[in-house]
């Protein structure tokens, strides 16, 4: 099938008959979840079901609240010591398998990100409650390390058991005079990581944001939202906001330290790299000091200078306009020259991206400026928004699960509050092309007649590779040796494997050699065994002398 | 450095436990389920712990591991978790088609309490389980025990499952390999097949992680102990349960269920545990040691006498579940080297007390710790140091910060391949044992050589 056009009758069929294995209710719910893109001009996409309860038993990619909340948002932050309550094996887990990397300023900076720390909870704190425990865990790492912040992380125990961790984490933080601070992020809490990633910017912004309020050095200071320093993504974009002289003043969360996050309201622009796991930041960020944000993507070189125009712009800086362009004619050549050796390789290749809630989107770019083609994607934890565009946000039904989130009202700071732009010139930016609080979202940016696929099951991910056979899949770690035992290159985008950075101009260059190499490595040819391909009992040889 | 808050002075803890050695229940109930052939394990709790338990397994076998959740959400941790259950066991069978659902409970569902032998009942009442196909199931609370308790708690649950005597008792011998990586299941069946015995090995994760590359991706590869033989264990005349921590149970439930009698011992890691394997094999089977046999051990000592220079007094500090260590601490011992520091992160005083006894008579202290934290090997190491560390990956960061001579042995193992392939129980795995130990012990020693004596042969 893989010459033929893929017509929108043809993938409805593929629907159906994915749809037909399900029991009845199953595939009502997945229907919703499975669409074919439609995209007119006018960039309407059809409704996706998303953020929706995973199917018990159906196989999912899917992890926890507490994954979001521990692992993906605070997990790279090197000075807070993150301690996880509960049993022994979520802390476990989450021990150094995100590859987020991080740079301290010195060799003795403080650096907690190798360690793991868990009150490994034993029977009797199921018993009789861990709170004690919790207090004794807290003024351990206290005592040993004199840490800034130590931080409290529930598991779906702790919950259960009814321990109070805010309020242990309240009167430690008396005790101590340090910052103490915890996160309801249990794992049955909302219906995925998405739920975490709320939870822990609500608890970020609640107990760190604006704690500390000098103004650093720079003349135009942002913050990057939801960019987490896997492979050292960070590293390239600071890299390349520094050529260009722009000011970061935290990162959320790559590579950062707490005292980024503190001073973090002082920033002039939030730039949001994952929409999903960090708008809520952005939002709340805008309504108390009146930062704006804006969408931002470093994935892919276009993609990157792309934005490096848009930060400039929104500057309205003529020299920094004129800088960010030297820096992209600057780096470009390179990106060219690499390019110009992987897409002959690459180009006409078919990919697929199931991952996370901002690279199935993202990773389209790079796969693009390799001439390749991206027949279907999804997210994990998504919600309708990173599908179909902010637009659809107040049509958006909050159900249960999300309600049982909390969401902050928050108002206008009264001493610190300057909004950093007046609605005029926003407007004005907003005339020239430069979209405030807004992301379209993936659909609107894939073809027709491609396939959507929210929350994926491991049945349909068996069933893609099947009928549509294509020459790289991208997911994460628990997909990727069926995938590969399938005969088909599997990329994490998730770990990115082993490699990286993918970020910005060197990490374009970067995919571009791995993805080249992945799609044209000779393995795959080597899987029938040449007494499988002749399976003669007998040859006759005439033997030349 | 990497763990630069690591101070050298050790301080009691009661709270805090940092860098564990150890981890939770299910994850050992998942890999034993994986042993079992034609079966998808199933995680009752929220989706996280399922995705963590097949993502871990996954990074140290590079292969599917496949497994489905119950996917709590906050109404079914408060309400339990039976409709939840159900209607995953109505999609596995609709959809993935297994013959077993080995489930297992997380945290929440064991804090629930909810009730598994209840549910799969209920599941069978309503129609939910094919005829000839089974959901099992074993109670695996992390705050109880570690991985290797899950382990022992789902091998246990599959004799409760299948196990039966139809009164007539065979030749055949059962062999629970214990918490051992893929190669050493295989291994152990090489061995038990030299002495010309039959055997059923359960479970057995041979050719289902460490499967071949097809081409064509399969959900249940063919490895993996089978219903039948599961059903027929039963009607064994023995059973060798090896590694007492993750093999006994079932072992004993074998007994009490279906009479057959069991032999517990050791994880045949070294000269002396092999050796012990070997002749229980034989007294148990009725079988003499046959020549084969004997070669392999000859190798294996022929190396020790051949090496033995390199491992003398060679202070170690080591790492990981308490069979394996148990073993691994008296094949040291055996090579003459100074195991000075051991910790497993599984709670039990036994293993601090066995250890104890197999170092008596070294003349060094030896420092030893069950619920015990790499944070604390760290800080003995610094206090004491040592020549190798010997532990899963997570040592790498030990072993950089103190410049040590690494083996990774255990589980699990992030950053290498190969323990899926070579065994390291019996008398060959002896032998890769040395290899491995030798190969960091002398690329350290020709590192630091200076030029003078930077040698050739060695
Ligand atoms: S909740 Fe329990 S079962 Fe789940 S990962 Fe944590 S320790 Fe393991
Ligand atoms: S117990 Fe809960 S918090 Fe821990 S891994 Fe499982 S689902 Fe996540």
């Amino acid at each position: 099938m893989s010459d033929e056009k893929n017509t929108a009758a043809k993938l409805e069929k593929i629907k159906a008959e994915i749809l037909a294995k399900y029991p009845t209710k199953v595939a009502r719910k997945r229907a919703k979840q499975i669409l074919v893109n439609r995209n007119d001009s006018t960039g309407k996409v059809p409704e996706v079901g998303a953020n929706m309860r995973t199917v018990p038993g159906i196989i999912t990619q899917r992890g926890c609240s507490y994954a979001g909340c521990k692992g993906v948002v605070l997990g790279p932050t090197r000075d807070i010591v993150n301690i996880t309550h509960g049993p022994v094996g979520c802390a476990y887990y989450s021990w150094l398998t995100r590859r987020n990397q991080t740079r301290p300023e010195s060799d003795t900076a403080e650096n907690f990100m190798n360690y793991c720390f868990t009150t490994d909870m034993q029977d009797e704190h199921i018993v009789f409650g861990g709170e004690k425990k919790l207090k004794q865990a807290i003024q351990e790492a206290f005592d040993l390390f004199h840490p800034k912040a130590i931080s409290v992380f529930s598991t779906c125990p702790v919950g259960l058991i009814g321990d109070d961790v805010h309020a242990v984490a309240r009167e430690m933080k008396e005790k101590l005079g340090i910052n103490v601070f915890a996160f309801s992020c249990e794992g049955y809490k909302g219906v995925s990581q998405s739920a975490g990633h709320h939870i822990a910017n609500n608890g970020i912004f609640t107990h760190v944001v604006g704690l500390d309020d000098t103004i650093g050095k720079g003349k135009f200071r942002i913050n990057l939202l939801g960019e987490y320093n896997i492979g050292g993504d960070s590293f390239e974009i600071e890299r390349i906001l520094d050529a260009c002289g722009i000011s970061l003043v935290s990162t959320y969360s790559g590579n950062s330290s707490i005292d980024h996050f503190a001073n973090s309201h002082t920033a002039d622009l939030n730039a949001i790299m994952c929409h999903r796991s960090i708008n809520y930041m952005a939002e709340m960020m805008e309504s108390k000091f009146g930062i704006p944000w804006i969408k931002v993507n470093f994935i892919g070189a276009e993609s990157t200078a792309k934005s490096l125009r848009k930060i400039a712009q929104y500057f309205e800086d003529e020299e920094l306009k004129a800088k960010v362009e030297e820096v992209i004619a600057a780096e470009m050549p390179a990106v060219k020259a690499s390019l110009e050796k992987a897409k002959p390789r690459c180009e006409g290749k078919r990919a697929m991206l199931f991952v996370g809630g901002s690279r199935a989107h993202h990773y389209q770019d790079l796969f693009g400026e390799l001439g390749m083609e991206t027949l279907a994607a999804g997210y994990e934890f998504g919600h309708r928004d990173d599908y179909e565009g902010r637009r659809v946000l107040p049509s958006i039904k909050v159900d249960a699960d999300s309600r049982n989130i909390e969401e902050l009202h928050i108002t206008p700071d009264p001493k610190r509050y300057a909004p950093r732009k007046d609605e005029e010139s926003l407007k004005k930016l907003e005339s020239e092309g430069l979209a405030f609080r807004e992301y379209d979202g993936l659909m609107p940016d894939m073809k027709e007649n491609t396939l959507v696929i929210d929350d994926i099951s491991h049945f349909e991910t068996e069933k893609l590779i099947e009928m549509f056979k294509p020459d790289i899949f991208c997911a994460g770690i628990k997909e990727k040796y069926a995938i590969q035992k399938s005969g088909i290159p599997m990329k994490q985008l998730h770990s990115y494997d082993s490699g990286g950075p993918y970020a910005g101009f060197k990490g374009a260059i970067n995919f571009y050699e791995e993805i080249e190499r992945m799609v044209n490595a000779k393995i795959w040819s080597y899987i029938t065994p040449p007494w499988a391909a002749e399976p003669e009992l007998s040859a006759n040889y005439a033997w030349v002398a | 450095m990497l763990l630069r808050h690591t101070s050298a002075e050790p301080v009691e803890r009661t709270g805090l436990m940092i860098n564990p050695a150890k981890t939770c229940q299910p994850i050992g109930a998942m890999y034993a389920a994986l042993g079992l052939h034609g079966c998808l394990p199933h995680s009752h709790g929220s989706q996280g712990c399922c995705a963590y338990h097949r993502s871990a397994l996954t990074r140290h076998y590079r292969e599917p591991v496949m497994a489905a959740t119950s996917s709590f959400t906050e109404g079914a941790s408060v309400f339990g978790g039976q409709a939840n259950l159900l209607q995953a066991i109505d999609n596995i069978f609709t959809v993935y088609e297994p013959d077993v659902i080995a489930v297992h409970t997380t945290c929440l569902s064991e804090t629930i309490g909810d009730d598994l032998n209840q549910i799969a009942i209920k599941a069978k009442d309503e129609g939910k389980v094919p005829e000839g196909k089974y959901v099992i199931h074993a109670s695996t609370p992390s705050y109880v025990g570690s991985h290797v308790t899950g382990f022992a708690n789902m091998v246990q649950g599959m004799v409760k499952a299948f196990s039966e005597s139809t009164g007539k008792r065979n030749e055949t011998l059962n062999i629970i390999p214990g918490y051992v990586e893929p190669s050493d299941m295989e291994e152990i069946k090489r061995m038990a097949s030299l002495m010309g015995l039959k055997t059923i090995v359960f479970p057995d994760t041979s050719n289902v992680l460490n499967a071949p590359q097809t081409g064509k991706f399969r959900m249940y590869p063919k490895g993996g102990v089978t219903v039948a033989e599961m059903k027929a264990t039963g009607d064994s005349k023995a059973t060798i349960a090896l590694g007492p921590l993750a093999s006994d149970l079932a072992a004993r439930k074998l007994d009490t269920l279906c009479k057959v009698p069991c032999h517990t011992q050791e994880l045949p890691i070294g000269l002396q545990a092999t050796d012990r394997f070997v002749d229980t094999l034989r007294k148990v089977g009725g079988v003499s040691v046959p020549e084969s046999i004997a070669v392999e051990r000859g190798k294996l000592l022929d190396v020790m006498t051949d090496m033995q220079a390199w491992f003398y007094q060679k202070r170690v500090a080591l790492f990981g579940d308490p069979d394996s260590l148990v073993s691994l601490v008296e094949f040291l011992v055996a090579l003459d080297m100074h195991p000075v520091h051991v910790v497993t992160g599984t709670p039990g005083k036994a293993f601090e007390q066995k250890i104890r006894e197999l170092t008596a008579h070294l003349p060094v202290p030896v420092n030893v710790k069950a619920h015990g934290d790499l944070f604390l090997l760290h800080q003995w190491i610094k206090k004491e140091p040592v020549d190798l560390l010997m532990g899963n990956t997570y040592g790498k960061y030990m072993a950089r910060d103190e410049d040590l001579p690494f083996v990774r042995f255990g589980f699990p193992i992030f950053d290498r391949v190969g323990h899926s392939y070579f065994p390291t129980v019996g008398y060959m795995g002896g032998i890769r044992l040395m290899e491995k130990m030798l190969d960091a012990l002398l690329d350290r020693k020709d590192r630091d050589s200076p030029e003078e004596s930077f040698e050739l042969v060695i």
